[in-house]
This record gives C-alpha cells, structure tokens and sequence, in this order.
C-alpha cells in the first residue's frame, strides 16, 4: 500500500484556535477527518495536557490517557532518584503525540508506566477511564490488551513468521475464530506492504520490513492506545519516515492514539503535539515540527 | 479447511514453533530424553526380567496349592520336609491330587570340557502332572528308565553343547553328582537368576543321585483341587490341620514369594531400580537445561507478550506444552529401541525381558514427570521476563 503524500498535514500546529476539521486536510484517504470529526474539542485538547501546574485532573471523558501528578522514583532509603517529578498529560482519541527529551530524563519509566506494565506509585494514570494506581497485576494484565507496543528493536518472535507474529496480537481479541484472526493479520500485513512476505521468519526480513510487521502486529489487536519507543531507532531516515507515516496512517484509521518517544528531529512534524521531558517534567514544546518538517521533504 | 471447523479457536501452537524452528536444540533434547528413557526401559527390564526369571518353573507347575518347608527361604535354598504331609493333604476332600518334587542343586559335568557347574535337578515321579504343560508331561514317561535325564535346552551354553548333540542323535552321558546319567530327552523350561539350568529326572534316579536323602523327605509339594474349590479356604483348612513342620501357599503365592526373596533379600531390585532413578535424573537435567536455555533465549520475546497483554499462566502453558511435546516425542524412540535392546538381551541371556504395558506405561510416566517438572523448573525463570524492562 502506498503512503499517501501528506505535507501539508505535518504543517498543522496543535495550538492553532481553528476546529480541526479545518486545519487538518484530509490526505486522501478519508481517515484523518473521520477521527477528526469526533466530540473532540480541539481547545481543551492542547490546554488541558502537558502544561504542568496544579489544576486538578482532567475529566477522563474522551481521553484515553489522563496523566495526573505522576510521581516516579527508583531505589529507597538515601538512594532514592526521583526520575518522574509531577507529570500531568493528557491524550485525547485518535490524537499523535511525540515525547522528545535528553535521554535518562524518563521519558522510558514514563512509557512503562502508562503502558501499565510498572506499578504506579504516586500520583494518576487513567487509561480509558481506568485508574491504574492501585491496579493489580491482573487488571493491568488486561488493559495491556488495549495497548499497543512498539519497541525500539522490533521484539518480534523469531520463531514465527511475519504472519503468525503478527497473529499472535490478533490472537488476543476474544471470540475470534482461527481463520478469522489469521485473515485479519494477512490484512495488517498487506496494509504494512507486506503481503508479499507472509511466511518469511524476522530472519529474512530487513529491518524496516521487521519494525513493519510490528506496527502490524500492535494494530491486530485494535488497540486505543499505541506506544512506541524510538521505532525508528534502527532505521535509516527513509525507511524510518516512512514507517512512522505509516504508523500514523493506520493509527488513525483505527481512532488509535498514539504515544511515541523519540529522537528522531526528522519524524517530529507527525506529531498532533509535541511534548518535552527534562529532569523527569513534562513540557509542551514549540512546534519545532513546523521548521523541521521542510528541511525533511 | 477442516482445521478450522474442526478446532475454530485455535492459536499459534507456539510451543511446537519454538521447538521445531530450532531442529538442532529439538534433536539434543529429544536423544537426551530417549536416551534416559532406555535407559529407565533397560534397568527396568533387567529387574522385571530377572525376578520373572527367578519363577520361571514356579510358574509352570500344576498346582493350585504348594506345600514348601517352613525354612524354606527361595528355590535356591529348598529345605524339606516329610513327604507324610502331602498324603494327610489327601485326606481334605477339596485335594484332587498332588505330585510329590525333589528339588536340589547338583554338580553337572560338561561332557565336551568336563567341567562342573551347578545345576537344578528337579526330581518326581515319571508321569505325574508336574507342569500345565502336558505334553511335557508325556514326554518325562522316558524317565522312567533309571539313570535317565532330561535337560532344559534353554539352559547356558556353559553346560555343554547338549541340546545340538541330541539334535544330532548322539548319545549324551555325562555325570551328574559324580554319578552316570543319560539324555533322554530336551526340555524348554529357561534358566533362573539361581539356575543357570535345569533337568528333570525321576524320584528314583534322584534319590540315586544323591544317595544321602532321606527317602521319606521331598522339597515341594503340589497340590490340585477340586473343580470350583477355593484355594484359600482349603489352604486355611489344611493349615489348621497339618503341624507347623509346612508351611502352605496358593501358586500365585509361591510365585510371589520366590520374587520377594530376591526383591528384598538381594541387591539385585535396589541396583536396578537405582539405574532407572540415574536414568530419571540424567533426563530431567537435560530436559531442563533445553528447557531452560530455551525460556532464557526467548525472554525478551516472552516478556514482550506480556506487554501485549498475554497473562503469565498462558505464558506457562506455552513451556508446559513444550515439556508435553518433548514427552511425547522423546518416548517413540526410547520405546522403540527398548523394543530391540530387550530383543538382544532375550538372545544374549535367555532371560525373560519383555515390554509389557505396565513397565510401558511406567517409562512413560517418569518421562512425563521429568519433562513436567523440568518445565516446572523453567518456568521459574520465566518469572523473570518483566514487561518493564523491554523498552
């Protein structure tokens, strides 16, 4: 599947007044405006989120993610580094949201506890409505399987093929028979541009090919919420583009949002928002997008 | 595809992939595996095969009840007893009939090398019904002549060429307890882990050959009942009447209690089964280093799907699974090369080592357990792939 040419899209900024009907241009495919078109209010949006400050949280309404206050440290006693100081952020549906910053300043405690896959300590994550502090093991087991992950090497199981990997996140929706789950991965496959390398194993495919099947295999499970860590880590700065356009695309024509850490200057401009982290604060960021994205193209 | 109406929600059978798209690691695990399982079958056989061999007359005899002395210890060391108490047995009126049997290790000489080696002679009167077999029965009549034998075939080669010399019609005489005796005849009866052969003869040539026996004593004592008679009422009957001077056992009993003696008064099912535990413990080592090598290299790979939202006991079930697998791949060979190493030691020793469900099932179960536990053991260390640590 080709990827849509998308430039004037990347020039949108996230603090513009206008209802995003308006300011997002349908690239073509009819997705972006769909998503778009939802109770979204484009205000509430950029001022609620990632400002900081001591405003109580958020009404989880739209969102799918309310950080509120998050509190993170590692060891005990005189040991104790505080690596996460009073987060707050908020991410609405269908929403793209990059997380830029040094590196060691968090941003990868911060992605695991949203990803509910560490125990939260102080402070507020809602995923979906859903207040992770204080959840058990099982029960953030279970919203896991709302998330989708993308990892920065592609974690793919070496021992499956393209296709079974990526039936392995389809596998997780219930009451889908056999057929049903591995047409469906054939299909993320194949909207990936992978129909052609359904049966190769992780080994025989490049490393774009690779984090390609991963962002199939993340968006099989239809999740509402897509992390990703540095997916363009590996990559060269084509392959890398054009696997974050990708993830985006689809991302959105699920109603997807989606969460990605990176370093990346030249995947900014994909962005919704752009949030900043340093010494474990949260910090929306100047849409360094807009200046970069023309140097990009 | 049938599959799919067949088992609709089925899943990537993940643990067979993770075994079989590493051919290598599977084929170490699976010789480890058959290999320990041999090993169980072959030590396992050993012990059956030997305390079956220690009855293998026992089992023979026509008898539903056996009257042996008290001191009487096992077949290697038969003590006697007055051969009065079989004919008061007669008077009970459930007794149909009993065969009075000398029993006793003598010294045969090798007509080909004429050296000695202790063998069992059986002795009784020409005729009677010693064995269930009866057309060995007919064929002890020959007996009845003095001085005349009958060899077991199956005996040890160490005995002499006996069996191919008579094939050959030659006449075979030889000395038993320094007195002359002649092969009138083979017999296929297989030799015991106390005998390495036997032969039969009547009472008369017995007592000839050992001139020092008391005429009135015999070493066991058969008893056949009645049609419909219950064995264990009659043996408490004649318990209650005979003097303690014999002790009385139903067949299946003095089956029995010839194999406990060499189960708990030898070494030999100690020895034995301790093999089939090194067995047990070499395999489980190897199945949980597989195993466990196996969790370690894909633990990125498994704490990435408990990212995905996979739970742990899913997860276990994956290793679990690959310990069933490697069970039931491991054992088809182990139990077919049991199959032929018992061939070769039926061959090579004579002794009666066969598979049989029991010991089949058995093999299995250790098997089983020692890929189970193995993958108990593994999935410990599964504990350890933490989703956090991923990004």
């Amino acid at each position: 599947m080709p990827i849509p040419p998308r430039s004037s899209e990347a020039a949108f900024p996230v603090s513009s007044d206008l209802p995003p009907q308006v300011s997002v241009p349908d690239s073509g495919n009819g997705i972006v405006s769909r998503h778009r078109n939802g109770a979204l209010n484009p205000r509430e949006d950029s001022s609620a989120a990632g400002s900081g400050g001591d405003r109580p949280a958020p009404p989880p309404g739209q969102a799918s993610l309310v950080v509120h206050e998050l509190e993170h440290w590692f060891g005990s006693g005189t040991n104790t580094r505080q690596v996460l100081d009073r987060v707050n952020l908020t991410i609405h549906r269908g929403e793209v949201v990059l997380l830029t910053g040094p590196s060691g300043c968090g941003k990868t405690t911060f992605l695991t506890l949203v990803g509910a896959l560490r125990q939260v300590m102080a402070g507020s994550v809602q995923l979906f409505g859903q207040e992770l502090n204080g959840a058990g093991r099982r029960e953030r087991q279970l919203l896991r399987r709302q998330i989708g992950m993308i990892f920065q090497g592609h974690n793919l199981l070496r021992c499956l093929s393209a296709e079974q990997n990526v039936q392995m996140g389809a596998d997780l929706l219930p009451g889908l028979g056999y057929r049903a789950r591995r047409d469906g991965a054939r299909e993320w496959l194949r909207a990936v541009g992978l129909g052609d390398h359904l049966d190769k194993l992780p080994h025989d495919l490049s490393g774009g090919q690779k984090q390609r099947v991963a962002i199939a295999r993340a968006l099989a499970a239809q999740p509402q919420l897509l992390l990703a860590d540095e997916p363009t880590a590996a990559l060269d700065s084509r392959t890398g583009r054009e696997v974050v356009e990708l993830l985006r695309r689809l991302a959105r024509d699920q109603g997807c949002s989606v969460l990605m850490v990176t370093h990346d200057p030249r995947i900014l401009d994909v962005a919704d928002r752009l949030v900043e982290m340093e010494d474990g604060r949260l910090s929306e960021a100047n849409i360094p997008s807009r200046a970069l994205s023309g140097s990009v193209r | 595809m049938l599959l799919d109406h067949l088992w609709p929600n089925r899943r990537i059978p993940l643990a067979w992939l993770l075994l079989t798209r590493q051919p290598g690691r599977l084929l170490v695990a699976l010789a480890g595996i058959s290999f320990a399982g041999i090993l169980m079958f072959l030590q396992l056989g050993f012990r059956d095969g030997l305390f079956d061999a220690s009855v293998t007359l026992h089992k023979r005899f026509a008898a539903d009840l056996v009257l042996v002395s008290p001191r009487t210890m096992s077949s290697i060391a038969m003590a006697s007893f007055p051969r009065r108490r079989l004919v008061q047995v007669m008077a009970d009126p459930d007794v149909a009939g009993t065969t009075p049997v000398h029993w006793n290790f003598l010294l045969w000489r090798n007509p080909q090398t004429r050296s000695t080696r202790s063998i069992l002679a059986v002795g009784f009167e020409p005729g009677d019904p010693l064995f269930t077999d009866t057309g060995l029965v007919e064929r002890t009549r020959v007996l009845s002549q003095r001085g005349r034998v009958l060899f077991d075939s199956l005996s040890r080669p160490e005995f002499g060429p006996i069996a191919t010399w008579y094939q050959q019609g030659r006449t075979i005489e030889t000395e038993v307890a320094g007195k002359r005796v002649r092969v009138a005849g083979l017999v296929e009866l297989g030799p015991s882990f106390g005998a390495d052969g036997n032969l039969l003869t009547s009472s008369e040539t017995f007592l000839q050959l050992m001139p020092d026996l008391a005429p009135g004593s015999i070493e066991l004592g058969l008893i056949r009942l009645n049609p419909g008679a219950d064995p264990a009422t009659v043996a408490a009957r004649l318990r209650s009447h005979l003097p303690k001077d014999v002790a009385i056992y139903s067949k299946q009993g003095f089956v029995e209690f010839e194999k406990n003696y060499w189960r708990s008064s030898t070494a030999i099912g100690f020895i034995f089964t301790l093999g089939a535990g090194m067995g047990f413990v070499v395999g489980s080592v190897i199945v949980y280093q597989i195993l466990h090598s196996d969790v370690s290299d894909h633990l990125p790979e498994y704490a990435t799907l408990m990212a995905m939202g996979y739970p742990l006991p899913q997860l276990l079930g994956v290793v679990a699974r690959e310990g069933l697998l490697l069970a039931l791949l491991g054992y088809l060979p182990a139990w077919l090369a049991g199959q032929a190493l018992y061939a070769v030691i039926r061959n090579g020793t004579k002794l009666p080592v066969a598979m049989d469900n029991p010991r089949s099932l058995l093999v299995f179960g250790m098997i089983l357990s020692m890929c189970l536990g193995s993958a108990l053991m593994a999935m410990r260390k599964l504990g350890d792939a933490d989703p956090a640590e991923i990004f």
